[in-house]
């Protein structure tokens, strides 16, 4: 039997425009246009044309990101909101942790509130009697039960709300991006909880972000994308192709960005005397920014030499801005010097999200004594491996004269993500590997979970 | 619409413990706490004594002394009308949380805002009790039984405005502003603190032209019936007029309810 059927389930939400919302009744009724003024002038579809079933104590992850209709799919299964066209069909008692604890009243004590919260989810008065002190201990608020609910902490409040919906024991339970709520601990109560309800054969529908959670604890996994279906089945599959989906985006929006500050930056007169420009921007500096924090984007420079374009890229891709940790890179530079020129030095520096400079040299610093620079160019500095942990990183591109007169300095125009499977924290990854002796023994889990 | 109209009986639990919680919450944190609800049908008793026996003397009929007494038995009715309506105009979208997040008849919020205010009015009752027993006034029982009808056919009443006015407001919310204004004109228009037999010739019992339009006004007839149950002496004259008023009530709460049903959809994407 299945749980939940969802056939060509769409919503539309309505906006409307100014005029409407600041029509009142009186204006409507004059113009006789209440009818109409009670339609839409906008629609925006927030869930288009989803079907999928869930049969009866599986568990569905539901991912995408933010604004692709996921909490509405939740309200439609949950019956809080109707769907526009197509239907929506739940078999047995729902429960949805979508917002914890919405309906305590602040005035009254945790004990009133879990009762009239209890009996909102669909428990009789004795019902919620029984299971009272379940409750309370679940939520760990033995001593202040008594309490008025205004006097709670936020975590003390959702802690309670999230003990009375999951005590309603629902056949179908819909959970929304609960898990951030209490402590490590609390959490680990929570998943426990979670996999009770699956081994008593419950249906749970899973809308989060935490993807690990979704291949570990999943049965299956329906991506959503711009309220529609993208793809439904073997969690690990999906969410792999949901991850690839979300740094092909992420690079779109880098491209974007980077292509902006360069824009906003090319504005600036390639003939002007550099000294009009330098003042503010003492060599010093421009050779190193000593404070990244109110180091801005910027280009300057004389121009004798121009760097025409940047581009980063790993491996066979031309340009991307999303690279794996531990993927080789190359900057590629390109520039152009209309006339010949002998002293120049080829710089960078790359920078990560907090300013911290993680890396930094020129061809002057490496030994490279500059000859003859004349018409197109093009320098390549290639990271074999990039042992950089997870983050946004910008770079810093320059071309200038040994004593740091700059031709062309292009500050933080650039920007690319490291992405990795491994979560460890700093700014610089050392190759490095673990050795264990004997009496110590790990075992090393699937390097995906 | 009837479907849902008879679901509402299985959420009586919710509406019995949510009437209680706001009973509850209402004076949590006063000193006085739950006396309130004694003390202010009280106070305004006193205050509207003391404006009417003494800064705008003589200004009434012999027949309606003692005066306050006469007041207060449409007051303390017209006070349970008037908050309902004016709290149900809110209760839509101050419950807003409870709308969109949790499954739940969103028309159980006015009926219990309805329902709390009955409580306090009959905690006024008591109050009135205790002044009908100071100024030793007879009543007569067969009356008295009446008095649950009267109850029932405002509270219908009640009910339906609170239904449609809290639909609405989601949709204009300047009607909770109208609505004050509306109040205040609508108490002055019924024989509250004034007698409707003043719009009636002594002897041949002929209404004027403002008595007429004041039948209009259903709430003239619940005030009526309460004056001749609780306060005059002698039949229930206006019985036939309240039972008019309890058929037309179905009818407008049925209608109220219609429109509840059809705009219910759109709360929770509109509070």
């Amino acid at each position: 039997m299945n749980a939940i059927e969802v056939v060509h389930a769409s919503k539309v939400y309505r906006r409307f425009s100014h005029k409407r919302q600041f029509a009142t009744l009186k204006s409507a009724l004059l113009r006789g246009s209440l009818i109409r003024d009670l339609k839409p002038d906008e629609t925006f579809t927030a869930v288009r044309d989803v079907s999928f079933t869930v049969p009866a104590g599986r568990t569905l992850g539901v991912i995408g990101r933010n604004g692709s209709g996921k909490s509405t799919m939740l309200k439609l299964v949950a019956g809080i909101t109707k769907p526009t066209s197509g239907s929506v069909t739940v078999n047995g008692r729902v429960s949805a942790l979508i917002e914890l604890g919405a309906g305590f009243h602040p005035e009254i004590s945790g004990r009133e509130n879990v009762f009239i919260n209890g009996i909102m989810l669909g428990l009789s008065k004795r019902e919620v009697a029984k299971r009272f002190d379940e409750i309370v201990e679940f939520a760990e608020l033995k001593d202040f039960i008594d309490a008025p609910v205004k006097t709670y902490s936020s975590g003390m409040y959702m802690r309670l709300g999230f003990a009375v919906a999951i005590h309603v024991d629902p056949d179908v339970l819909l959970v929304d991006e609960v898990l951030a709520v209490g402590d490590e601990g609390f959490t680990h109560k929570c998943l426990d909880k979670f996999a009770e309800f699956k081994r008593r054969g419950r249906t749970i529908l899973l809308v989060t972000h935490a993807l690990p959670m979704v291949e570990r604890f999943c049965d299956e996994a329906l991506w959503l994308d711009h309220g529609e279906k993208k793809g439904m089945g073997d969690p690990k599959r999906i969410v792999g192709a949901y991850v690839t989906a979300v740094e092909a985006s992420e690079e779109e929006q880098l491209a974007a960005g980077d292509a902006r500050a360069q824009e906003s930056t090319a504005m600036v007169s390639p003939d002007e005397p550099a000294s009009a420009v330098l003042p503010d921007h003492p060599v010093e500096s421009a050779v190193a920014p000593s404070n990244m924090f109110h180091a801005a984007e910027g280009r300057w420079g004389s121009r004798e030499v121009e760097i025409t374009d940047v581009s980063l890229s790993s491996g066979d891709s031309d340009r991307g801005h999303v690279f794996q940790s531990g993927a080789p890179l190359d900057i590629r530079i390109r520039m152009r010097a209309p006339l010949p020129i002998d002293d120049f030095v080829v710089g960078l520096g790359l920078f990560n999200a907090e300013g911290v400079c993680c890396y930094g040299t020129n061809t002057n610093l490496e030994n490279y004594r500059s000859e003859r620079l004349q018409g197109d160019a093009e320098v390549t500095f290639r990271i074999d491996s990039l042992d950089l942990v997870e983050g946004t990183y910008k770079v810093d591109v320059a071309v200038h004269k040994l004593d740091g007169y700059p031709y062309d300095y292009h500050r933080l125009l650039y920007t690319f993500r490291v992405k990795s499977r491994t979560k460890d924290v700093g700014i610089y990854r050392p190759p490095h590997a673990w050795h264990f002796s004997e009496g110590i023994t790990l075992t090393r889990a699937s390097s995906d979970a | 619409m009837l479907r849902n109209l008879a679901r509402l009986g299985r959420y009586r639990g919710l509406i019995q413990s949510l009437v209680a919680r706001e009973l509850k919450a209402r004076y949590r944190g006063s000193v006085l706490g739950f006396f309130w609800s004694f003390f202010n049908p009280l106070l305004l008793l006193l205050v509207y004594t003391f404006v009417f026996t003494y800064v705008m003397l003589g200004a009434h009929d012999k027949r309606i002394e003692p005066y306050a007494l006469f007041m207060f038995c449409g007051i303390l009715p017209w006070t349970w009308f008037s908050s309902s309506l004016a709290e149900a105009a809110g209760v839509l979208i101050a419950g807003g949380n409870l709308i969109k997040k949790v499954l739940f008849p969103a028309e159980i919020l006015p009926i219990v805002t309805v329902l709390a205010n009955m409580v306090h009015y009959f905690f006024g009752l008591v109050i009135l009790a205790g002044f009908l027993i100071w100024y030793q006034r007879p009543l007569n029982f067969s009356e008295l039984a009446l008095f649950p009808v009267v109850v029932l056919v405002q509270l219908i009443l009640t009910t339906s405005f609170a239904l449609l006015l809290s639909a609405l407001t989601v949709h204009f919310r300047d009607i909770r502003d109208i609505l004050s204004n509306l109040l205040t004109f609508w108490f002055f228009a019924t024989p509250i603190i004034y007698p409707y037999f003043m719009f009636q010739d002594s002897l041949t019992g002929q209404e004027t032209w403002q008595g007429q339009l004041l039948k209009l006004n259903p709430f003239t007839h619940l005030a009526i019936t309460y004056q001749e149950i609780l306060f005059f002496n002698g039949p229930v004259g206006h019985l036939k007029w309240l039972l008019v008023l309890g058929v037309i009530s179905i009818g407008f709460f049925l209608f109220a309810y219609w429109v509840f049903d059809r705009l219910r959809d759109t709360f929770a994407e509109e509070v």
